[in-house]
């Protein structure tokens, strides 16, 4: 019924702590693109609980593979071959099944296919820099990719970003939707990067980390890193299994 | 010691940088045949119920100037105020309406236009109506946590006015940051990051 009063239970209040404040003058474009005022709160309707659902069926069969699906027939990416894999969740540690996973990244030199990326580094003619992929019924998702480079970049006179993929995932409620991205384990750049340190708590930092993982390795083809996503998780969650709809 | 939630915090953001179209739109920016068309950039197709309208969006960084690397995105109930997703509990959403666009600025202007039709009233919690709006969803270069917002419309003057969200806010004087005029079939929306003009947020 149109008019009906619906049943809306709202997702858990967002920790901003956790996340980078949006005025962080280290990083420096922050300064003249972050808002001033406090934003302002309602209890989540409609609008924030729904959100759109993408399908498998519009996904081509090279969409999570970026070793190959911008290169010539026969040919491929050039850098340390490794695949991605994970699982998207909610806080409740419950997996969010067929949501839509994007990413993107530079090449093994750090460069990306961009027009306002000068950087020296060249391009590369096999690689794209896009891949996506959705997620399954347990929430896994996987890409296979080449690790990226660090690069330079205009902040201080001398910043790099630490090899980073970017990453976009929805999930069922659109006030869910989150963009990130991550790092690799031990790489020494990730505590120098002052976009990484937007974020004050080190134990949020970590979480951007992802794992190497022998065991997911496949031999004489890709090093495995683990990478696990987390969305906001809702009370709909706690005291009912409900198939779709949370 | 008491026990434990068993919770798990969410993953933290991080920004969307100056080359999120190579991830999110790779067709707008010349990456052709990893996928047939950038989803989000077709909103209607011609059985879609409803008016057809075109909402023209730039964002404002603090010194005035159009954000040229910024991308939106929109996601709005059909004509009949109901949302296509699961999660509304009414159903029966118009199946030629998803309901959800994305654009990339121009990166000359900075502006971007989405061709969609005006949503229908969506119920509050308590029942009463919501004025039309549109949900806003706001990445870029500089922006730590994609901001949100809200958009609604300059003709919707009663509507407005009775709103549970408009009305509950303490600075009145802010409203029209979130109210887009009509000219023709065109509501013309400016999002200001900063300064006198700031836009009302949301943290939902």
């Amino acid at each position: 019924m149109k008019n009906s009063i619906p049943e809306v239970r709202g997702f858990f209040q967002r920790d901003r702590t956790w996340h980078p404040p949006s005025f962080a003058p280290g990083y420096r474009s922050t300064v003249v693109r972050s808002p001033r005022y406090a934003p302002i709160s309602f209890p989540n309707t409609l609008s924030e609980v729904t959100g759109p659902v993408f399908g498998h069926s519009m996904l081509g069969e090279l969409d999570n593979d970026l070793t190959v699906n911008y290169a010539k027939p026969g040919e491929s990416a050039i850098g340390p071959r490794i695949v991605v894999y994970g699982r998207v969740l909610d806080e409740n540690g419950r997996p969010v099944p067929n949501t839509l996973v994007e990413i993107w990244q530079a090449n093994a030199g750090g460069r990306y296919r961009h027009k306002k990326d000068t950087y020296l580094a060249p391009l590369d003619p096999n690689f794209g820099g896009c891949g996506r992929t959705v997620t399954d019924e347990e929430g896994r998702y996987w890409f296979r990719t080449i690790q990226p480079g660090a690069y330079p970049w205009p902040n201080g006179v001398n910043d790099w970003r630490p090899a980073h993929i970017h990453f976009s995932v929805f999930g069922p409620g659109f006030v869910q939707r989150l963009i990130s991205q991550f790092y690799f384990e031990g790489d020494p750049m990730i505590w120098k990067c002052p976009i990484v340190r937007t974020i004050p708590d080190e134990r949020a930092i970590e979480r951007l980390i992802a794992k190497l993982d022998m065991d997911a390795t496949v031999p004489f083809d890709s090093r495995a890193y683990k990478f696990d996503i987390v969305l906001r998780g809702s009370n709909s969650t706690l005291f009912e299994n409900r198939k779709e709809g949370n | 010691m008491v026990q434990e939630l068993f919770r798990l915090k969410e993953t933290p953001s991080q920004t969307a940088g100056p080359y999120v179209h190579i991830g999110l739109t790779p067709n707008f920016l010349g990456i052709e045949g990893i996928y047939p068309s950038d989803l989000g950039s077709e909103m209607i197709n011609e059985n879609t119920k409803g008016e057809r309208i075109d909402v023209k969006v730039r964002v404002f960084d603090g010194t005035g100037t159009p954000l040229r690397d910024v991308l939106v995105e929109i996601w709005q109930a059909d004509a009949n105020g109901i949302y296509n997703s699961p999660n509304d509990p009414r159903g029966n959403a118009d199946p030629n309406f998803m309901g959800w666009g994305r654009k990339p600025a121009d990166m000359e202007t900075g502006e971007m236009v989405f061709r969609t039709i005006k949503p229908g009233r969506v119920p509050f919690n308590d029942g009463r109506l919501q004025a039309p709006h549109i949900n806003f969803f706001i990445a870029a270069r500089g922006i730590n946590l994609a901001l949100q917002t809200r958009m609604y419309f300059g003709d919707e003057e009663e509507a407005n006015k009775q709103d549970p969200v408009l009305t509950r806010i303490e600075h009145q004087n802010r409203v029209p940051t979130l109210i887009a005029p009509r000219e023709g079939n065109t509501y013309k929306f400016d999002i200001y990051l900063q300064g006198e003009k700031e836009t009302i947020f949301f943290d939902l």
